[in-house]
């Protein structure tokens, strides 16, 4: 696509065609192309055809999971019930989709319109990082055809899952109605718009309520296994506060990631205002996340001292756990911190990459790496992996459709 | 920007009300304060030095439960040399509600000591307190049951039992459930009869009864024979105690016991948690209701000049 707009292609970015007839559906999901120019443009990349190698070996995999059971698809025991379907995809999908609170409290709530031009990205990701949780959520549950039974059908509303199902449901439709404006410029429904519009500051607030209370208690689920999970990644009183603190820098760093890629891979999609914007937003992100860095730090090193656990650092996992905080705080906070004071998106982006590897970390880590420290470590089988690929895949599939279509990246031509 | 006037202002706050109204559920911590369990609750009391390793136990469970026919036959004892994954012994699976291990004590002058396992009823439950569903029940009788008709399969249970006690179906696709020692509740506890394997031992291992007075009896046990056993029994305050009481003459750590539980229920260190949950929900709405208020005062201010002035004043 970068290729056909240097040569001057225009993809569709308005309701009305030059002769001033409407743009139909389907000439706007084939982006201005003629079905058979679409067709050789996805031919032509070199990811659809690794995304193809994935969903060959993938689906098959993924389908057999629920012909055959959990058993065969994960490494899940006994005394591992929980694996990478987890780990991954809700320990650590989850705060990397914070992005959309933080962004819509900054630009909606504290008024700063400067952020405008990567709100709806921080937005997007937000909802898709959270849907595509509830998949993984969906492939991990032994039945999860009763996905709603804890909203409707029999109720344990003293249960930390209990708040983080309510919650994230809730909070889909939230970021759902959040980016209906997009959806509404793009289909042509003002309507749509204007009615979210008029209730944006209390969608945000809502934003904000269930973005902490669910991302603590995403922590404080691991606070049930008091003595599995190794003493340095278990805190009773802080782990909600670890999460929550670590989700804040992770959405922030996702976003930064998400843009910098976009602005390699869909460069043809971003608009000037994007463009030009996009540096000095991503420092401007970047001193939120040295902040949120430094403040996690911090009440690491409490929690640390709060349980006095100081002997651990001297042993295995302590050497392990100081390289997770050095890799995955120390080194982006200090290359944050080196980005703003010097203005540097570019280092400001290396800082996010890292960052964002080392919230993974810290998620797998927790929930697999240092739980059942007494006992013994597994190691996730090669159907596990595959089925995370291939759901991860499709997610970047369905964020790659959205950022190609809706005007996330880009601003409406005939806004109303 | 929006202006926040009145009308505003209140749809804000209806939208956090529905917040709040959809999951205030949460706030309402079941199980806050603590429960010391139901006063005539049954449970059983475990004497590792009367066991000699026949799993006649072990059989009779797989008999009265139902459950498939086990690898090896019951009389087998070669169970006892196997050492699975992380060098353990034996543990509870979904086709062995409860299982004997055989512990080797240099110096023990009767030889090895064996260990009867299985879930061990907590007062206050782990697997209760982490369920979303509420699929597991305390009975009165003091057996902690499962309602797989409402388990969905998110296996927090099996995270939140410190005594790694739930087993689930991995094997099926259909409908995979949680498997355990429910006491015999269904056929034998709500009538006020023993458990199966307990009636089953041939050596008088175990003693059915109200627990109160299992205690008192462990109690008056050791007292008895301060020189043979632990002064100590397992279950009256681990976790906050639970129905199954243990006795031993070997320290507890040595026949695969976790000697650091601690005497807190497991729902206890969630309880930071928990009460933070009420707080956020009441504060946040204002305090950053008030916070958007503040930093668009100036925009806010600008509107109004601009309105006025418009008037042509």
């Amino acid at each position: 696509m970068n290729r056909l707009v240097g040569k001057g292609f225009k993809p569709i970015n308005s309701l009305t065609k030059s002769d001033g007839s409407r743009w139909t559906v389907k000439e706007k999901l084939l982006l201005g192309l003629t079905p058979g120019e679409y067709m050789k443009v996805q031919c032509r990349n070199p990811f659809n055809w690794i995304l193809w190698v994935i969903y060959i070996i993938g689906v098959p995999v993924l389908v057999g999971r629920f012909i055959n059971g959990l058993g065969w698809a994960t490494g899940g025991s006994y005394d591992y019930p929980w694996g990478l379907f987890l780990a991954w995809g809700l320990f650590t999908m989850v705060p990397l989709s914070a992005s959309g609170f933080m962004l819509g409290t900054t630009v909606e709530l504290f008024g700063r319109k400067d952020f405008k031009p990567i709100e709806r990205l921080g937005l997007l990701n937000g909802l898709l990082g959270y849907l595509f949780a509830v998949m993984f959520l969906q492939v991990d549950l032994g039945q999860p055809w009763r996905l709603i039974y804890p909203m409707f059908v029999s109720l344990g509303p003293a249960a930390v899952l209990f708040l983080v199902a309510w919650h994230v449901a809730t909070y889909l439709s939230v970021q759902v109605a959040e980016l209906v404006p997009a959806y509404s410029e793009w289909m042509g429904l003002p309507k749509a718009k204007k009615a979210i519009r008029s209730m944006v500051l209390g969608l945000t607030v809502a934003g904000i309520i269930l973005s902490t209370l669910h991302q603590g208690a995403l922590g404080a689920l691991f606070t049930y296994a008091p003595g599995k999970v190794h003493p340095l990644w278990y805190s009773s009183p802080f782990q909600w506060f670890h999460f929550l603190t670590s989700a804040i820098f992770a959405g922030l760093s996702m976003l930064i990631v998400v843009s910098t890629l976009s602005k390699w891979f869909l460069r043809w999609r971003c608009d000037d205002n994007f463009k030009q914007n996009l540096d000095k937003l991503t420092v401007g992100l970047g001193k939120g996340c040295s902040l949120a860095l430094v403040t996690y730090l911090v009440i690491k090193i409490i929690a640390v001292a709060h349980d006095n656990e100081w002997e651990y650092l001297f042993t295995g996992w302590g050497q392990y756990f100081m390289f997770e905080i050095t890799a995955g705080t120390i080194i982006p906070l200090i290359l944050y911190t080196m980005a703003v004071r010097r203005d540097s998106a570019s280092i400001a982006r290396v800082a996010a990459f890292i960052a964002v590897f080392g919230v993974a970390l810290n998620r797998i880590n927790t929930a697999l790496i240092a739980f059942n420290w007494k006992l013994y470590q597994e190691i996730p089988p090669w159907r596990e992996v595959v089925i995370v690929l291939t759901v991860y895949s499709t997610y970047i599939v369905v964020y790659r459709f959205i950022l190609a279509r809706m005007p996330i990246l880009y601003t409406w031509k005939d806004r109303n | 920007m929006k202006k926040i006037d009145r009308r505003n202002f209140l749809k804000g706050g209806l939208a956090g009300g529905a917040a709040l109204a959809a999951t205030g559920k949460a706030t309402k911590a079941e199980a806050s304060g603590s429960f010391g369990g139901y006063p005539n609750s049954m449970g059983v009391l475990v004497d590792f030095t009367k066991c000699v390793g026949c799993r006649t136990c072990e059989a009779a469970c797989n008999k009265e439960q139902g459950l498939p026919a086990p690898d090896k036959p019951f009389t087998d004892k070669s169970v006892f040399d196997e050492i699975h994954h992380g060098k353990r012994h034996r543990r509870t699976t979904e086709k062995a509600f409860t299982v004997v291990n055989r512990y080797d004590i240099p110096g023990r002058a009767e030889g090895p000591i064996y260990r009867k396992f299985q879930c061990n009823h907590c007062q206050e439950p782990a697997c209760l307190t982490s369920c979303f569903v509420n699929a597991y029940t305390k009975t009165p009788e003091g057996a902690v049951i499962y309602n797989s008709k409402v388990c969905v399969g998110c296996r927090t249970c099996m995270i939140a039992c410190p005594f790694y006690v739930p087993a689930y179906a991995y094997s099926s696709a259909t409908n995979p459930i949680v498997r355990k020692c429910i006491m015999c509740y269904d056929t034998r506890l709500k009538f006020g009869r023993p458990p199966a394997c307990v009636e089953a031992c041939p050596q008088e291992v175990m003693v059915f009864g109200r627990r109160k007075d299992l205690i008192k009896m462990g109690h008056e046990r050791i007292k008895e024979h301060p020189d043979k056993y632990v002064d100590h029994i397992y279950g009256e305050n681990e976790v906050g105690g639970t129905s199954w009481l243990y006795l031993s003459d070997v320290p507890f750590d040595q026949v695969g016991f976790d000697t650091h539980l601690g005497n807190e229920p497991i729902i206890s260190y969630v309880k930071d948690f928990l009460a933070m949950v009420p707080i956020v929900l009441t504060v946040w709405p204002a305090l950053f209701t008030g916070f958007h208020l503040l930093a668009t005062r100036k925009e806010e201010a600008n509107t109004k000049e601009n309105e006025s002035k418009g008037r042509g004043v």
